[in-house]
């Protein structure tokens, strides 16, 4: 099967780690468009995230940023009258090809939301364990494994590790966040899109989902859309800025905040605007 | 100062007028409970719920026939109307902006909005003629055509009430939508969803009309669903309208036992409430 080349490869972006033309790239885009009905939110995207980064979608309220993010895992076409162009590639394989089950590219590319949204219903550790229900069978002990290995992942462990079946409720907001995440991880996807994680969280919690971001992309593909210029800096390698719909640049953080090559980058970056 | 003063009267005169409104709401409750407490606490003994009705001329009995009808004829009703009722629910939420959704809709509110008699003669039109004769099957089938849409309308409202982003976080887990539907969001609904039931079934006991020309009534102890069986609305309304005091005393008591039940239901009802907000509430 011919794919298309994504106009950005790995090697392109020289991202600040150590990423050469050799390192594969996990997750690529190619032309993405996401429609509105007739409007298109992101026009013509081609992004590649690879293997072991930390990709950041910086730009204004309304930029698309998070109408991208909700493409990569198919679930911008859950609003309806909505529709995707172009290609979204994972592992070289069109997710939007015929035939491919939403269910299982979102199996693959885990999403954590702005607000945390642990199911009330449920105890923590079956919260963590909601994404295994879906997938194939498994013993007890292998469940057990499981969630104490998302749990440790995702750093709340200790904090939970005495009431497990305690509500999911009963958590703070910040411990709340780190339960989704730990739910997104049990079920081991390769890609990770975080839209805004720590929007609702106060400073702390914010430095301990920070730390984790840096502790997820040691195994995985990370994309996070943030507002936070700080946080863009902080926990990515890549910096992907959009405005109206468009992606402007990407490239290296420390070249995006530093020296980017458009003056639109530069004006937002710098605080100018948005 | 004088006109501080003015408005405090005002003030304390609009309080103490909502004051008497609430009262006046409340009168019309405790005077029936205490009626009826007066009048039939007296007949309510272990007879009233071992036995059944006497034959004529004889003193003693009870209403064991028309307690076990009701609660199997209220039985039949669920189960009929209670899984329509909640399916029709979540459809309507989950699925319903469509042009049958709103189609659904509103034969659910036509259908809440029609007489209770009317849906007896509607179940006797189509069940009892055909099949030729009374039946408590058909009791339960005209109670659940009053249950269904109660259901479904209060189904509706309360898995609107769970957030979306409960919803979408499930999708994102990789669940179907229908998955999703029926474990996360009507988990949450799920207290919410069990009070519009309780509340719909205590609404549905009550019902004598529908009852008239299905159940139609059975002086004997009957658990033949094929066949006329009593009722607790039906029993009293024969011996309250019967010539015996006797018959008046045990009509008080089955009318107290009948809204004894109601109140329980409305009772369990509320305490379930509660735990629904808290429960939405947390996972907004």
């Amino acid at each position: 099967m011919s794919l298309p080349v994504p106009l950005t490869r790995a090697a392109d972006l020289r991202p600040d780690v150590d990423v050469t033309a050799d390192t594969p790239v996990r997750l690529a885009t190619f032309g993405v468009t996401a429609w509105y009905g007739a409007n298109a939110g992101v026009r013509d995207v081609t992004l590649s995230f690879p293997v072991g980064t930390v990709t950041a979608l910086i730009g204004p309220s309304g930029c698309g940023k998070s109408t991208f993010l909700r493409t990569l895992n198919r679930m911008h076409e859950l609003i309806p009258d909505t529709s995707v162009g172009g290609q979204v590639l994972l592992d070289g394989n069109d997710v939007y090809e015929k035939g491919v089950n939403p269910i299982n590219v979102r199996r693959s590319i885990g999403m954590v939301f702005q607000k945390p949204t642990p199911f009330p219903t449920l105890s923590i550790a079956d919260n963590v364990a909601a994404g295994l229900v879906v997938g194939p069978k498994m013993s007890k002990g292998q469940r057990q494994d499981i969630i104490e290995r998302a749990l440790r992942r995702a750093a709340l462990w200790d904090e939970v590790k005495d009431r497990l079946g305690a509500s999911a409720l009963a958590l703070s907001g910040g411990q709340q966040q780190r339960l989704c995440i730990a739910r997104t991880l049990a079920p081991e996807p390769e890609v990770i899109l975080l839209d805004e994680p720590t929007a609702s969280l106060d400073p702390a919690g914010t430095a301990r989902i920070e730390d984790l971001v840096h502790e997820l992309k040691k195994d995985m593909t990370v994309v996070i859309v943030t507002h936070n210029m700080q946080q863009a800096a902080r926990v990515s390698d890549v910096t992907a800025f959009f405005y109206l719909g468009e992606l402007i640049e990407a490239g290296p953080t420390s070249q995006m905040f530093t020296n980017p090559g458009n003056a639109r980058t530069e004006a937002y970056v710098t605080g100018r605007f948005g | 100062m004088a006109r501080s003063r003015g408005r405090q009267i005002f003030g304390a005169l609009m309080t103490g007028a909502t004051y008497g409104a609430a009262a006046l709401a409340i009168l019309p409750l405790a005077a029936i409970l205490t009626m009826l407490i007066v009048k039939g606490a007296g007949s309510l003994d272990w007879d009233f719920f071992t036995k059944t009705a006497v034959p004529l001329g004889e003193s003693g009995g009870g209403f064991k026939h028309a307690v076990m009808g009701t609660l199997i004829i209220v039985g039949i009703a669920c189960a009929i109307g209670v899984p329509i009722g909640i399916g029709a629910g979540i459809y309507l939420a989950e699925f319903g902006s469509r042009k049958l959704g709103r189609a659904v809709r509103f034969v659910a509110d036509t259908l809440n909005g029609v007489p209770s008699i009317v849906i007896g003669i509607f179940a006797w039109t189509w069940i009892v003629r055909p099949v030729g004769r009374f039946s408590a099957l058909a009791g339960g089938i005209a109670l659940a055509a009053i249950l269904a849409p109660i259901v479904a309308r209060t189904t509706e409202e309360m898995v609107r009430l769970v957030p979306n982003s409960l919803r979408e976080a499930a999708l994102a887990l990789g669940y179907p939508r229908w998955r999703t539907s029926l474990t996360v969001v009507v988990r949450t609904a799920g207290a919410g969803i069990i009070t519009g039931c309780l509340v719909a079934i205590a609404r549905v006991a009550g019902e004598t009309a529908p009852l008239l020309f299905t159940a139609l009534g059975n002086q004997f102890l009957s658990t033949d669903i094929r066949g006329p069986m009593a009722s607790l609305p039906r029993q009293i309304y024969d011996y309250a309208t019967g010539p015996y005091e006797e018959w008046h005393r045990q009509a008080w008591a089955g009318a107290l036992v009948l809204i004894l039940m109601v109140l329980t239901l409305g009772i369990v009802s509320r305490i379930v409430t509660r735990r629904t907000r808290r429960a939405v509430r947390g996972g907004a």
